[in-house]
């Protein structure tokens, strides 16, 4: 539904050119949610506002629905936007106009008539929640409900596709989830596809089916969620976890890790495990397989896409020969064991 | 005070507000356009034109740089072109307006300005057309700042109006010079000082009226 191809676009020129996005190809599929993340100036505006073309890019191609939008300008590009649903980290709502008439703004554009407009609206607002708000103003609304609004609107002209520029950052926790379940229903009742981008881990966990990791304008990464989160192909993809698990080895530890492993020392390892591995009874199986000893450090089981994902940072204790068969054992039931050092045994 | 006397006070009231009024509306007419023009040109605007821009910047820039009592006399021929005399309360409005619409221009190009660039950015992600972006987002937006500025304007322009009709121009400020000064009068001076405070605190009431019932904020 949405494909990027070899997108790279430059801002600027000469010295103080900015190159916020290097060679991107992305594809999402209809239907499906597709979340791209990254840390804050990694390109992830610039990507989506790509595929609308309210950025143009500098060179690569840009396909929603098989139309070619880099081609288009003018009345045609504008044509090609009431397909494409755009919704605002600021709501971006008009103080100006009711809810009702922010709602209409899209139809208003195409010269739709009263009573179709109110044919499409009303429904609107009962599918986002806004059935007793039609005749208030954005400044008499919350973060959440403002951002209904713009949903609301994104969707007025029927779009085959919804682009979420950071939905959720500016709203709390709370709303932030009731936001997203609103994104999911519609996804799921309208087919519609999504396109967001994000620097929360959270919001990815809740509705993507398919995330990609943005770094310095590269898509640096790419996987289905479940993979993403139980195993990150990258560094900065493990970083994202970790502060999302919040699972990083406690400090005291980190200053004696080691990187090479001595006479006397441990391994001390992060694992993950996903799915029918959670319920295995590992730590007492690796002590009578192995003979191994399992100090656990820290632990957290979390539910991501209906999948079970485990994480456990622990000093496997035995003699060398012992932790080397107990790693293997790990890595032959599929735990993603990361060795993160060793520490002494008695420091 | 004689009825003479109360019928020429009343007259040079409405003549004030005769030239205030067609000046300003004329000056609305074509400031807010000028205005708007101004600000689509600019970078990265949805009608950037570095060219226009400039161009327009420098005219209203010089526009407004000129001082009123100069204008009025520089320009005596091209009033006297469009009001057939240069001497008058239809020739007064002439400078009036002339002044009048680059001012209006340049704040309705900071009103514009007050409005968030995201929202012209979400009508550009619904496919709105400049024309369009003008209409139903600029405009409405900036509306309240907009009334705001027309407030300022008209308030300017009560107070050039009695410049004006010092050099024969009619109005309040004629008949306050013309008796109060020239034939030391000074209970119609006064009268007429105070007409146009009434006038000046009516006006900037109705226009704060206006501004607080376009903003929904
Ligand atoms: N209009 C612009 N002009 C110049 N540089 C820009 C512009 N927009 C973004 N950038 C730069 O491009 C890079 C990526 O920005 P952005 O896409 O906004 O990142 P993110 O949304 O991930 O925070 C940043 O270095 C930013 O400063
Ligand atoms: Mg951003």
């Amino acid at each position: 539904m949405i494909r990027l191809e070899n997108v790279s676009k430059t801002y600027g020129s000469g010295a103080h050119a900015i190159q916020a996005l290097k060679h991107v190809d992305l594809h999402v599929p209809k239907g499906s949610i597709h979340g791209v993340i990254g840390l804050s100036g990694a390109g992830k505006s610039t990507l989506i506002r790509c595929v609308n073309l309210l950025e143009r890019p500098t060179t690569g191609s840009v396909q929603v629905d098989g139309e070619e939008l880099t081609r288009l300008s003018g009345p045609s590009l504008n044509q090609a936007r009431h397909q494409i649903g755009m919704i605002f980290q600021h709501f971006n709502l008009l103080a100006s106009r009711s809810v009702y008439d922010n709602i209409a703004l899209p139809l208003e554009l195409v010269g739709m008539s009263k009573d179709a407009i109110q044919e499409r609206v009303l429904p609107l607002l009962d599918l986002t929640g806004l059935a007793d708000k039609a005749d208030k103003f954005p400044a008499e609304l919350s973060g959440g409900q403002k951002q209904r609004v713009a949903i609301a609107r994104a969707l007025s002209s029927r779009p085959k596709v919804l682009l979420c520029d950071e939905a959720t950052s500016a709203l709390d926790p709370q709303t932030t989830g009731s936001i997203l379940e609103l994104l999911k229903d519609i996804n799921q009742q309208l087919g519609l596809t999504i396109l967001l981008i994000t620097h929360e881990m959270e919001v990815v966990k809740t509705i993507c089916h398919r995330v990609g990791l943005i770094s310095d304008g590269e898509l640096v990464e790419e996987a289905d969620v479940g993979d993403f989160f139980t195993a990150p192909r990258t560094q900065l993809g493990r970083e994202f976890l970790n502060d999302f698990l919040e699972l990083e080895p406690p400090g005291a530890l980190v200053e004696r890790l080691e990187a090479e492993p001595s006479a006397n020392s441990h391994p001390v390892v992060r694992l993950a495990f996903s799915g029918d591995a959670v319920a295995t009874p590992l730590v007492s199986r690796l002590a009578r397989e192995c003979g191994v000893d399992v100090s656990i450090l820290q632990a957290k089981v979390e539910s991501i896409q209906g999948r079970t994902l485990g994480l456990m940072i622990a000093e496997l204790i035995g003699n060398s020969h012992d932790t080397r068969a107990a790693l293997k054992y790990l890595e032959a039931h599929d735990l993603k064991v990361e060795v993160l050092g060793h520490v002494q045994r008695d420091a | 005070m004689s009825n003479a006397m109360l019928e020429l006070i009343l007259e040079a009231t409405l003549e004030t507000l005769y030239m205030v009024g067609i000046a300003g509306l004329i000056a609305a007419a074509a400031g807010i356009p000028l205005g708007v023009l101004l600000y689509v040109t600019r970078p990265g605007q949805i009608l950037a034109n570095p060219l226009t821009q400039k161009v327009l910047a420098i005219v209203t820039n010089v526009g407004r740089s000129i001082p009123f009592i100069i204008l009025m006399v520089a320009i005596i021929p091209f009033t006297r072109l469009i009001a057939g005399s240069s001497i008058g309360t239809n020739a007064a409005i002439v400078p009036l307006t002339i002044a009048a619409i680059p001012f209006v221009a340049r704040l309705v190009e900071g009103a514009l300005n007050e409005v968030p660039p995201g929202l012209v950015e979400a009508a550009q992600s619904m496919g709105a057309t400049p024309y369009q972006i003008i209409t139903k987002v600029l405009l409405p937006e900036a509306k309240g700042g907009i009334i705001n500025g027309m407030t300022i304007t008209v308030v300017t322009l009560i107070s050039y109006s009695a410049m004006a009709g010092a050099v024969g121009g009619g109005g309040l400020g004629d008949l306050g010079i013309r008796y109060g000064y020239n034939r030391f009068d000074p209970v119609v001076m006064l009268i007429t000082v105070a007409i146009l405070v009434v006038m000046v605190q009516g006006f900037q009431s109705l226009g704060d009226h206006l501004v607080r019932k376009a903003d929904h904020k």
